[in-house]
């Protein structure tokens, strides 16, 4: 009998220590899948991530290549100068809801509007989970929050913001597709929209970035396979899976 | 025939990899990690297919697959 062979084992991006993040949460997922790419496309000399302040903040604990940390909300400012400066890097961002939808909706308008030659990886989960499972301006209407305890309601609180669809109208920017994790079959589809939007920054193409759709069970207060199907029922027809650009 | 290897240590007890096994070979283990958790267990290694859905849902990267 021949020898087992390896057939998935952790990218060597991805450094052999446990995360913090609560058991069945997305973010484990998208570190994996960024590693694996940075891993198969071999750009890990060349990659420099920015960490966004939220559940990610220590991203840079995990990954195993160069990675600097923005304020809360200027990740994709602090991209634009490492870019601007070394645009023989491969430079991304790895930014939730809150961060990128929240407190930097203007830098996120204004460097996708200058087209600059940047990855976004945008992590919606619908909620704030670091601070404790407030309302994020992606939480559906009626999905209760630590400050919706009554639901969401569009006449209060606004409606969810959809910025892949906004970003979508300015002509700089070059590809935009919204993935979800869950289940197998769409984790390998995300992997494959992660791998084009790091493709179309290395062909020089311009702004890209790829919306995930990812489970905070701890505060949707649900056990994990079910915040997996609650994205599949409830938060996929809100947030159409697809490419938006 | 497949392998599934699972580092209990790492394991948060999320259970998506019994979830989505379409065989349904993984299961909660009885003891507990030194998370205090308790761990997914391969319980029927011979049946394994090695089809790494398990592995491909794994938050924390627990599982690795030999074929």
């Amino acid at each position: 009998m021949k020898e087992a062979q390896k057939i998935f084992s952790r990218p060597r991006s991805l450094r052999n220590i446990s995360t913090h993040y609560c058991g069945g949460c997305g973010h484990g997922i998208a570190h994996r899948l960024v590693a694996e790419i940075v891993d198969e496309l071999g750009i890990r000399e060349r990659v420099i991530a920015v960490a966004p302040v939220g559940c990610a903040v220590i991203a840079y604990d995990y990954w195993d290549f160069d990675c600097s940390e923005a304020a809360h909300g200027r990740a994709l400012a602090v991209a634009t100068g490492i870019k601007r400066v070394r645009p023989q890097n491969i430079v991304f961002t790895y930014q939730g809801d809150g961060d990128l939808a929240a407190i930097g909706t203007s830098e996120t308008i204004h460097a996708a509007n200058r087209g600059e030659n940047v990855t976004v990886i945008f992590i919606n989960n619908a909620i704030y989970g670091m601070t404790g499972g407030q309302m994020a301006p992606t939480t559906l209407l009626g999905q209760r929050t630590a400050t919706t305890p009554a639901g969401r309601q569009i006449g209060v609180h606004g409606a969810p913001l959809k910025i892949s669809e906004m970003l979508a109208l300015l002509p700089a920017v070059k590809y935009i597709e919204r993935v979800s994790l869950h289940s197998p079959q769409e984790v390998l589809k995300a992997k494959s929209a992660i791998k084009r939007a790091f493709q179309s920054q290395i062909d020089n193409l311009g702004f890209s970035m790829v919306e995930v759709l990812s489970a905070c069970p701890t505060y949707w207060d649900m056990p994990p396979k079910k915040a997996l199907d609650w994205i599949r029922d409830v938060m996929s027809k809100e947030f159409p899976l697809g490419r938006i650009k | 025939m497949a392998k599934v290897k699972i580092d209990i240590e790492k394991c948060k007890g999320c259970f998506l990899c019994v979830s989505f096994c379409p065989k349904r070979l993984i299961k909660p283990d009885s003891k507990l990690n030194r998370r205090g958790v308790r761990p997914a267990k391969m319980e029927i290694d011979s049946q394994c297919l090695g089809c790494a859905m398990c592995a491909v849902i794994c938050p924390d990267c627990c599982i690795e697959i030999y074929k």
